[in-house]
């Protein structure tokens, strides 16, 4: 065993002691060792990249001195190293960019705690990414669960307790669906580890037991994941979370907390029960409907939002919605599609909270999306990260999600039928609808105020932490657009070697 | 039905589940909430328990020198049962203390006027 495969266990390790560690630091010490450990894990994690990028091989990996079932494992692939790549640098420009802010919007007493939480929410996602046990999956869903919602309610403001009480409430009710589905799962199976559970359902599937209970078990992790990840119409105890949340906290519950559930369920589907045996159980059609529906009515209701924030919230549930359209497709390309929106939504949603709540306080302190005017003038960057964020979004060529709209169209296509009509029509009703609120928005920047326009003066002094995260942010973007084709490729190959 | 009658843990956990879920979804009140979830909770772990119980074979603790598998009851639930029993102690308890939170700040238990007056608070 070459010593970069042990990094995936030593990240998770050094995760966790950091957050024991850190409950009995002071602020600046927390957020020094925060940022530390993320840069250290983004660092092994891009070195694990380009071992099995070079290799091309997965390995799975014993936890302790007894081979599972008894002791626990993790398996690591080109897949889950890429995902956690991307997730690592977004959880780096999102606590560095959101810096600033959450020095001034939380209390200095309790700034360490905000600091573990951020630890085990990276904790948790480095997890679930690399888990080969269901069981082990569902407790870090719930240390996720219970670190997302401290994080909420780190600005002590009663409309973040109580956005933190709505979260906390529909993702139990998801948590426990979820384990409901593998409890189950465990009686038909008698495994946990999903190597033998895949091996078990094979069987199953071949013989034709057990159908309606495994129907039953799919429908209830998906349900379960799906309302964790906000699709619609489950969605309603998200836009409050994530417009009331500090900038860093909103940038990573949106593009990191959700995107972990997300590659979880691709994990279930692909690894524990395997994609044939889903395609015949007719629950993706269940998805198909829902991601349409939100890809539609999420624009619908960012359009209507007169915050900036709430628009951003809101643009999460359609572009949620892309993702479970893909998976609903049923085919491997839509899979792909899937994965490499989870990436591209996380590299962008985490820059436009960013840049949207330090250009909030550069206007003024204004929420709305009209006072945000000429913001260019008077801070470019912010304004550069958000028109960028906002472009893309929209789908413009070159970017990273104009790749996700060509994926999940070829994707129809292949598939055909109806599917294909709905997709087609939906593709073109949310970009267009994409390009009402956020072109509008980002070209509203740029307009210059006229001279008798009430000027706000900033609330805060601009920052240098959040210009070199936005920059980074930028960068990130840019390199996944122009070098969309390997990384779709390098995640279509991850994909086929996931099984 | 037969098989509802056999298998009377499971229907039995499943109902449990039922009630919490819904308990848990439709009910305005935060404690009410947290009820039902422990409700759901309990179904839950009721119905790990009875997979791993098997009639007439006793607890996985070796005595008097019985090494034979056949001679106990399948032990992974019960540790999956108590690891559960853990995360749903913590979430209630931070979710309790939550509500007591809240309850001062707001005077009502009811979720929704919750939402209402916090909409009324400045951003």
């Amino acid at each position: 065993m070459q010593f970069v495969q042990n990094f995936p266990f030593m990240c998770i390790l050094l995760t966790l002691i950091c957050a024991v560690v850190t409950s009995v630091l002071k602020g600046r010490q927390a957020r020094v060792l925060t940022m530390g450990l993320i840069a250290a894990v983004t660092a092994m994690t891009v070195a694990v990249l380009a071992y099995t990028l070079r290799t091309g091989e997965s390995y799975v990996y014993m936890m302790g001195h007894f081979p599972a079932p008894w002791g626990n494992e993790i398996r690591i692939g080109v897949l889950e190293a890429l995902m956690m790549t991307v997730f690592c640098f977004v959880m780096l420009f999102s606590f560095v960019g959101g810096l600033v802010p959450s020095i001034r919007e939380i209390e200095t007493t309790k700034y360490n705690i905000y600091c573990i939480l951020a630890d085990l929410i990276f904790l948790s996602l480095q997890a679930l990414v690399y888990t080969n046990d269901l069981f082990t999956a569902y407790v870090f869903i719930e240390i996720n669960t219970l670190a997302a919602a401290g994080l909420i309610m780190m600005r002590q403001k009663g409309r973040n307790l109580v956005a933190g009480v709505r979260y906390m409430i529909m993702n139990l009710v998801g948590s426990s669906l979820f384990l409901f589905g593998i409890s189950m799962l465990y009686t038909i199976t008698g495994h946990l580890l999903m190597v033998h559970i895949r091996e078990s359902v094979a069987a199953l599937a071949a013989s034709g037991e057990y159908h309606v209970p495994l129907t039953v078990v799919v429908a209830l992790v998906t349900v379960g994941l799906a309302v964790k990840c906000a699709l619609y119409p489950f969605e309603k105890w998200m836009p409050g979370a994530y417009s009331n949340a500090t900038p860093s906290v909103a940038a990573m519950l949106s593009s990191l907390v959700s995107k972990g559930y997300i590659f979880l369920l691709i994990k279930f589907y692909v690894r524990v029960i395997g994609f044939d045996v889903i395609r015949s159980l007719g629950v993706l059609d269940l998805l198909f409907i829902f991601g349409v529906l939100g890809m539609v009515m999420g624009s619908v209701h960012a359009v209507r939002a007169r915050t900036t924030r709430m628009m951003i919230a809101y643009s999460s549930v359609a572009q949620i919605g892309y993702v479970f359209t893909a998976l609903g497709l049923g085919s491997e390309l839509g899979v792909v599609c899937a994965l490499w929106h989870c990436a591209a939504h996380a590299a962008t949603k985490s820059m436009l909270f960013v840049s949207c709540a330090e250009m909030d306080d550069a206007c003024g302190g204004t929420h709305m999306r009209k006072d945000l005017r000429g913001a260019f003038y008077h801070s470019p960057l912010l304004a550069l990260a958000f028109a960028l964020g906002a472009i893309n979004l929209t789908g413009i060529p070159l970017l990273s999600v104009f790749m996700t709209k060509v994926t999940l169209t070829q994707a129809a296509i292949g598939v055909g039928g109806r599917h294909m009509a709905i997709v087609l029509a939906a593709v073109a009703i949310s970009t267009l609808l994409n390009a009402v609120y956020f072109l509008g928005t980002a070209v509203n920047l740029f307009v210059p105020t006229k001279p008798g326009d009430a000027v706000r003066p900033p609330t805060v002094r601009k920052n240098p932490f959040t210009a070199a995260a936005l920059v980074g942010m930028i960068a990130l973007n840019l390199a996944m657009g122009l070098f969309s084709q390997p990384f779709l490729t390098a995640l279509a190959d991850g994909l086929a070697r996931f099984a | 039905m037969e098989y509802l009658l056999v298998n009377y843990e499971q229907t039995a956990a499943v109902i449990l589940f039922c009630i919490g879920f819904s308990t848990m979804l439709l009910n305005k009140n935060l404690f009410k909430k947290i009820i039902g979830m422990d409700i759901m909770d309990a179904g839950i772990f009721l119905f790990l328990a009875c997979q791993g119980y098997i009639e007439g074979r006793a607890a996985p603790i070796v005595v008097d020198g019985v090494q034979d598998v056949e001679a106990y009851i399948n032990p992974i639930p019960a540790g999956l049962v108590l690891t559960g029993i853990v995360v749903s102690v913590s979430v209630s308890a931070l979710m309790l203390a939550l509500i007591v939170r809240l309850y001062y700040r707001y005077h009502t238990l009811n979720l929704d006027e919750m939402i209402a007056l916090a909409g009324k608070e400045e951003v």
